[in-house]
Formats: structure tokens, C-alpha cells, sequence
């Protein structure tokens, strides 16, 4: 198992220098300039043409590229063009908040996908399928952005019970109950593309499992319903964890619509800014740091896989 | 007998002198206690994302100077931003006064305030200028940072050198004899030299724990979160002590999140509401604060290309734009028509020949005259899809390119992202974009520098400045250089309305409206002024409890 970890991590660095190319090229194929968005547009040539040369940006193109990957070989991510403040903090703090979002939507959406799915593959072509079916078509179709501003027109404006952005009182306050009032409306807004898309998959696998031969045969033996539903769902998880794990990376990137809306200083924030400012060092070191969380999601969602089904073995 | 006392008059009036005296003594003592007396804690909904750079001079153009730069730092003269019936005037700051040197016009001796210390306890005095022009004009000095250097250096272009010439004196002279120079001095703020030792000498530690002399002092900063700001109690000028006990800014790019914010009382003010909100926050008691100030939304035309090399066809877009329909059916009054770079009432808007009135008929017979009847031009516009000061460039430039339709100009509109703009005006008409007709980016006017030289001096043509246009005119370069030359203000004014009203005749812009800086505040905010200027004075208002 061991070294099956370690290959899959190592077959990784390539996935990770592929990903990193590609967006610095895009970067540089893009219109636009990092120094527009540092300097005011009358700024003497030759403070650009300085500016320029102190963030090496007047070297060419693969220059650039191997100075960077040099750097983040040691570790260093390098510094914001736009704000001068490391990388690593930025995306450290920024990460983190994402987290938190991304942690209580995965439950909210996970939960209730796995809920709705499995009642909708219990109860296929009755009305609580339909009605389940219509949810998850809902949930996938919506835009979270518009979702998270009706919620707040009806939660915060209208009923003035939640928080209307950020992720602690504007006055300065904070404490665990003030995080989870701030974090509950982000967290619907963003669990409901997970939870459509879970709730059609677990509802397609469940579905597929009952109509094995296995299920009919422990139903004829007359096992009880709630020991057939529990060897139906173990056969069932295998592709939902798949899905699972690769909605939480998404989550982890943050959505830059949700966070913008709610003003919550998350990686989607921070890739959004780095973005319209031309960052480059920051918005590599963001999309790096997802790109890494993906190859280890994806790697543990497979060991998930051989534990949860033993016909897979990692060797 | 008892003999009735009967004081003389002189006797009641040294009585009631001593008590006026004694009152005013008081007064002028308890001044700062009774200005901090009032408290609270504002926090501001800005539109930018982050929290402008803190270690002097800021980013984020000016809405980094009016929620950064200005409350923390000081210049050595000042926006006096207390009132806002008329244009604010330039006041003393960290220079007590002045003086223009009657032998050589090229040299200004400015006289520094004493006993005005930093928030880190270390004194402001003419070696802590220099040292902060060392640090934008210095190259080899240690604490030179090409971040600030490149903010302010396009502000600073007739300033030539600095010198100490006592502890509490420095002089400045000049590429040439400038009646600007304040204008420009105003730019430069004042960071503290001890505090950039004790951080360790680097500029990144020192924005993390800032020292200016300025109103406030920064208390904490989480990046893209929040920035608060504690009042300076030891400030200098004690009649502008902060009333606030603190203050808090956010950043809400979004304006609907701002919106929302304001409306269920996490913020008690917010910059630029969305226009179509502005009723309903009325009603729902919130002050809108509109006023106008130099702001500018126009297109910068190709004046090398046709139809635009026609001075008549410019005249004649300019008549066709129906400016008011743009402030009332799009912007919900939050903007005034424009019919020059700067509006009426204005001291330099002159007195131009030409008044843009929407007059449809009158622009078809200057497109007649020009050769244009009953042919149609085709030309385009290179717009942004948002962006700082652009309002709402979308729909502004659809209802502009409708009504430049109706007298036969046909507006193809090319929309890129504000990022790519600001690097294409920069480079101007060129490259791909060399036959394009005309770029839409809004501008300050603040002082003569922003509103005239920068535009429309024939030396100010790319890359240089922004005369994108390629606007040559001799005799507006005369008028430039004579009002710069002019120190006494008046006549400074009078040459800047004669240069004025010949822009607005030669029209190489598309004049179409100036922006009234709306923004949304509790009906708890007291005190606030609107001032017509970028910045805003925040050492005014306090909150009712």
C-alpha cells in the first residue's frame, strides 16, 4: 500500500508541472499588464521599465518560468506583485477560510445528496422521487451567486437574522457562534451544486446495485429492509466517494462568485483579485496549492475505494 | 447709611472681558476633549478589494489616499475638506507656511510645523522629509521603494530637487517656474523613518505596523478583511482630533453585498450605492450624500483617424449625446451632464462658445458641413466592462452609441476587461488598436496638472502622458505653460478657463457626464461632509449611540 501511495504522489509532480505551464502561459497570452494594475496610467516610463526589471518581468518568458519553479523547489511561493505580502501567508490564510466553507457545505450538500438520492432510488417513480429528482435538478441549475443574493434579500435584509457578508462582526468581535451565523448562508449557497449532483449519482448507483441479482436474493431470503439498504449502499459508495472527493476539491477552490457576494476573504476572494491585478506569482502559488489538493484528494478517495470495496486491490 | 454699590460701566466690561477671555481659554483648552466627546465606531463598505498599501503613500488610486493615505499620513499641505458649498481649499499641514523666492521663481522654501511627532513617538522634522523624498526620488538610497516611487512620481514632473536647509526648513525648486507646486506637494506623504528602522528596514514590515503623523493610527489589518484605525489623541492640529473612537474599513467589491450590508446594519456607510437602490435607502431613512466633484466620464477620441481627424464631426457627436437622459433613465441622478472637462461653476470651466446641448438637428447640420449628409460613419470604442470611476460603462456607452446613430456615426463598441484598458491608454491609439476611434476611460481634474497638462500639452503625448488623442495645439500649450507660470491664483484661473473653453470648442473628447460621488450612510452617521473632492474628511463625523 506504501508504495503504491508514494508512485501515485510521484506521478503527481508532473500532473502539478503541467498545471502550473499551462496557467503561466495563459497568464502571459492574456491581455493586460501586471504593471497597469500597479502603477497609475501616466506613471513615467521609467519607473515602469524599474518596476518591471525588479519583479523580473522583462525577462523572457521560460526565464521567468524556471526562476519561479527554482523557488518554489525551496519552498518559496515568492511575493504578491500587487501587495508585496508572501504568497504563502496569503494563500495560508485565505486556504483556511476556504475551509471552514468548504467543510460545512460539503455536509450540508453531501448529507442531504445521500438523503435524497437513496430515498429517491428506494422510492423510483413514486412521488418522493419526483420530488427529490426536482431538488437536485434545482440545486445544479440555480447560479450559487444569485442563490447566495436571494438569501440574502430574504435572511438578512427582509427577516434580519443572518449576516449579510464577511466572516466575523464588522465592529471587530468575533467568536465561534459569530463564524457559524456568518458561515451558514455561504455554505447553503455553495452545498447546492454538490447536493444536485450527488443526490443524481448516489440515486443512478443505488438504483443500478437493487437491481442485482445479490438484492433479490437477500430480499428473497427475507433479510430485514434496513440490512438490504446497508449492503446496497456499500456496493453503491464506491463512485459517489469518487464524486465526493472531487467536489470537495472544488470546494476547496473556492467559489469566487460566493465569495465575492459574501465578502469572504477565501481563496476564490484572493484568486478573483489576483486575477484582475495580474498577479502572477499569486495566482500560481494558488492554483499550485488546489492543483496539489486534488492529486491528494484524488489519491485518498482511491485508498477509500480498497478499503470500502477489498475486490480492489492497491498494490 | 448704606450707600447703594454702583459699579461703573468700565468696571462691567473688564468684569465681562475677563469672563469672555476665561471662556475662550477654556474652550480652546477642552477643545480636543469636547471633539473626542462624541465616539462610536464607523465602519465603511469600500468598493475596493483589499485595503489600499499602508506604508505611506497608497495604491488604489484615490481611494487609497481618502480611506489610507490620508488618515494615517500627513503632506505638507492639505485638501481642507470641512465644508462643501465650494471647491476645497489647500491649507498648511506638516509646513506652518511657504514662500515662492522673489530672486528665483524656480525655488519654493517651505517652513516645517514643530513639535508634530510620529505615531511611533519619533519627531517629524526636514531630515524625515528628505528622507522620505529619498525614498521616492532616491534610487540608491536604502529605503527607496519603487511601489510608492511609482504611485506618486507621475504627479511630481516639475519638481527637480529637495534640500535641508535647517532642522525645520527645506527648499524645493523646480524644472521650471510652476505655479503647481502645491498641487503637487500635496501627493507626498510623510512615513516615519525610526519605525522603518525598528521593522528591520523593509517596507512590507513597516505597511504591517504603519506610523504617519496623520489623524489616525492603524490598530490592525487583516488583508482583503478589514483595516481599523484608532484615533491619533496626540494629533497636531487638535481641532481635527477624531470624534470616531474607531474606525473600520471593509472591502465589498460587490455592490450588491455592500447594499445588503448597509441595509441590515453591519455598516453605517458605503461608497457608491447601486443607483437603482438610491430610492428605496431614502425611504428606508439612509442620507445619500451626492455632490459634484472633478470627475470626468468621457471618450478620448482618435484624432488622427477619420471621422475624428473632423473637428466638426467632434462637435457634432458631442451635440447628438443626450446627457441629461443618461443621468435620469440610467443613473437615477447620480451624475450632472458634462459639456467640458470640467463643470459649470467650476474656476477653470471659462467661458466656452460652444454649450453641448442634447440638439439633434444642430448636429446634423454640423455633419452636413462637414461633408457627412446623408452618409453614414462607421468608428469604434474601446470600453471597459467595470472598473474604478466607470459607473455603469455598458449601458452609458449603448445609450452614447444610440444617440450617436441617429446623426449617422455608427459605433461598433469593443468591451475588454479594466485591467487591459488602463494598458491600452497607456500605450494609446497603437498596434491593434491604431484605427480604433476612441477609448472610454473617466478621470480626475483635481488639480491643473490632472485636468489639463497630462491631456491636452502637445509634450504629453504617449508614452509619455494620456494625450492619447494627439490633441497638438500651440496655442493651448502657450496657455498651459502661462497658467503654470501664473502665481497669483486668479490669473492662473483666468488662463485655465481661456485653455478650457478652447478644449471644449476643439473637442477632442467626447464630454458626456460627471459622476456626483454618491455614497450610502446611516441615518446614525452625524457630522459627515460631502466635500467636492475625491477625499473625504473623516476626523468629522461620529456616531449617534
Amino acid at each position: 500500500m506504501w508504495s503504491y501511495i508514494l508512485r501515485r504522489l510521484f506521478f503527481g509532480i508532473p500532473t502539478l508541472l503541467g498545471v502550473t505551464i499551462i496557467v503561466f502561459t495563459l497568464l502571459y497570452l492574456a491581455p493586460g499588464d501586471p504593471i497597469s494594475a500597479m502603477v497609475p496610467s501616466d506613471a513615467p516610463l521609467e519607473v515602469v521599465q524599474m518596476i518591471r526589471q525588479q519583479m523580473g518581468l522583462d525577462k523572457p518568458l521560460p526565464v521567468q518560468y524556471w526562476r519561479w519553479l527554482t523557488r518554489v523547489a525551496h519552498g518559496d511561493l515568492g511575493n504578491s506583485l500587487a501587495t508585496r505580502r508572501p504568497v504563502l501567508n496569503e494563500i495560508r490564510a485565505a486556504l483556511g477560510n476556504t475551509f471552514l466553507l468548504a467543510v460545512s457545505a460539503a455536509f450540508i450538500g453531501f448529507t442531504m445528496g445521500v438523503v435524497l438520492g437513496t430515498t429517491a432510488a428506494f422510492f423510483q417513480g413514486r412521488w418522493v422521487d419526483k420530488v427529490a429528482s426536482a431538488v437536485a435538478i434545482t440545486g445544479v441549475s440555480l447560479p450559487h451567486y444569485w442563490v447566495g443574493i436571494m438569501l440574502i434579500i430574504v435572511f438578512s435584509v427582509t427577516l434580519n437574522w443572518l449576516p449579510a457578508m464577511g466572516m466575523q462582526e464588522t465592529s471587530g468581535g468575533s467568536s465561534l457562534w459569530t463564524l457559524l451565523r456568518h458561515m451558514l448562508l455561504p455554505s447553503i449557497a455553495l452545498a447546492l451544486i454538490p447536493m444536485g449532483v450527488i443526490t443524481r449519482m448516489v440515486r443512478a448507483s443505488v438504483l443500478e446495485i437493487l437491481q442485482q441479482d445479490f438484492v433479490l436474493t437477500l430480499r428473497a431470503k427475507g433479510l430485514w429492509s434496513r440490512t438490504v439498504t446497508r449492503h446496497v449502499m456499500k456496493n453503491a459508495a464506491p463512485p459517489v466517494l469518487t464524486l465526493m472527493g472531487l467536489q470537495f476539491g472544488y470546494l476547496l477552490g473556492g467559489s469566487v462568485l460566493v465569495e465575492t457576494v459574501f465578502s469572504w476573504p477565501g481563496s476564490g476572494f484572493l484568486l478573483n483579485l489576483a486575477i484582475f491585478q495580474r498577479d502572477i506569482p499569486m495566482l500560481q502559488g494558488v492554483i499550485l496549492v488546489l492543483a496539489t489538493f486534488f492529486v491528494i484528494l484524488n489519491l485518498m478517495v482511491d485508498i477509500l475505494h480498497s478499503l470500502i470495496d477489498p475486490r480492489i486491490r492497491r498494490t | 447709611m448704606l450707600q447703594r454699590l454702583r459699579p461703573d460701566r468700565r468696571h462691567i466690561m473688564k468684569i465681562l472681558g475677563g469672563v469672555v477671555a476665561g471662556l475662550m481659554t477654556l474652550a480652546i483648552a477642552w477643545a480636543p476633549v469636547l471633539a473626542q466627546g462624541k465616539g462610536g465606531t464607523l465602519r465603511i463598505g469600500m468598493t475596493a478589494a483589499d485595503i489600499a498599501y499602508t506604508a505611506g503613500i497608497p495604491d488604489q488610486g484615490f481611494e487609497g489616499y481618502r480611506f489610507v493615505g490620508y488618515q494615517l499620513y500627513d503632506a505638507l499641505v492639505r485638501w481642507d475638506l470641512s465644508q462643501g458649498e465650494r471647491l476645497p481649499d489647500i491649507a498648511p499641514a506638516l509646513a506652518e507656511s511657504w514662500e515662492l523666492d522673489k530672486n528665483d521663481v524656480h525655488r519654493w522654501v517651505f517652513k516645517l510645523r514643530r513639535g508634530v511627532k510620529f505615531h511611533d513617538g519619533s519627531d517629524f522634522n526636514a531630515d524625515a522629509v528628505i528622507w522620505n523624498w529619498d525614498k521616492i526620488r532616491n534610487k540608491e538610497a536604502p529605503q527607496y521603494d519603487t511601489k510608492q516611487a511609482g504611485e506618486v512620481a507621475p504627479r511630481l514632473t516639475t519638481i527637480k530637487s529637495y534640500k535641508k536647509i535647517d532642522d525645520y526648513a527645506v527648499e524645493f525648486t523646480t524644472t521650471q517656474p510652476s505655479s503647481f507646486v502645491l498641487f503637487q506637494l500635496i501627493y507626498v506623504l510623510y512615513s516615519s523613518p525610526a519605525q522603518w528602522d525598528k521593522v528591520g528596514k523593509d517596507w512590507r514590515a513597516f505597511a504591517a505596523n504603519p506610523s504617519g503623523t496623520g489623524p489616525f493610527k492603524m490598530t490592525r489589518f487583516v488583508p482583503r478583511e478589514r483595516a481599523e484605525y484608532e484615533p491619533n489623541k496626540e494629533y497636531w492640529d487638535k481641532i481635527r482630533v477624531p470624534k470616531v473612537d474607531k474606525v473600520v474599513l471593509l472591502p465589498m467589491p460587490e455592490p450588491t453585498t455592500r447594499l445588503a450590508a448597509l441595509r441590515t446594519g453591519q455598516v453605517d456607510w458605503i461608497e457608491v450605492p447601486p443607483p437603482d437602490a438610491i430610492p428605496l435607502l431614502k425611504q428606508s431613512g439612509f442620507q445619500i450624500a451626492l455632490r459634484s466633484y472633478p470627475h470626468v466620464w468621457p471618450h478620448s477620441l482618435n484624432l488622427k483617424q477619420a471621422p475624428w481627424d473632423n473637428k466638426l464631426v467632434r462637435q457634432a457627436a458631442n451635440y447628438a449625446i443626450d446627457r441629461e437622459g443618461i443621468c435620469k433613465s440610467l443613473l437615477n441622478d447620480t451624475c450632472i451632464p458634462a459639456t467640458g472637462v470640467v463643470y459649470p461653476g467650476h474656476p477653470w470651466f471659462g467661458k466656452p462658445a460652444f454649450t453641448y446641448t442634447y440638439d439633434v438637428k444642430k448636429a446634423k447640420e454640423l455633419m452636413k458641413q462637414a461633408g457627412f449628409e446623408g452618409k453614414r460613419v462607421k468608428t469604434s470604442f474601446l470600453i471597459s466592462t467595470s472598473g474604478s470611476g466607470q459607473m455603469l460603462p455598458l449601458p452609458m456607452n449603448e445609450f452614447v452609441q444610440e444617440n450617436l446613430r441617429e446623426i449617422g456615426i455608427d459605433v461598433e463598441l469593443l468591451p475588454i476587461e479594466w485591467n487591459t484598458l488602463t494598458s491600452w491608454v497607456r500605450k494609446g491609439f497603437a498596434e491593434e488598436h491604431e484605427k480604433t476611434g476612441a477609448m472610454n476611460v473617466s478621470f480626475n481634474f483635481l488639480e491643473p496638472f490632472s485636468a489639463f497638462v497630462r491631456f491636452f500639452h502637445s509634450a504629453s503625448v504617449p508614452p509619455k502622458s494620456l494625450n492619447i488623442m494627439y490633441y497638438i495645439n500651440p496655442e493651448a500649450d502657450k496657455l498651459i505653460e502661462a497658467a503654470q507660470a501664473a502665481f497669483d491664483p486668479k490669473e492662473r484661473d483666468a488662463l485655465l478657463g481661456k485653455l478650457h473653453a478652447m478644449v471644449v470648442e476643439d473637442a477632442p473628447w467626447l464630454f458626456v457626464v460627471h459622476d456626483l460621488n454618491p455614497r450610502a450612510l446611516s441615518p446614525k452617521v452625524k457630522g459627515f461632509v460631502q466635500p467636492q473632492s475625491w477625499f473625504v474628511d473623516l476626523t468629522l463625523p461620529w456616531m449617534e449611540p
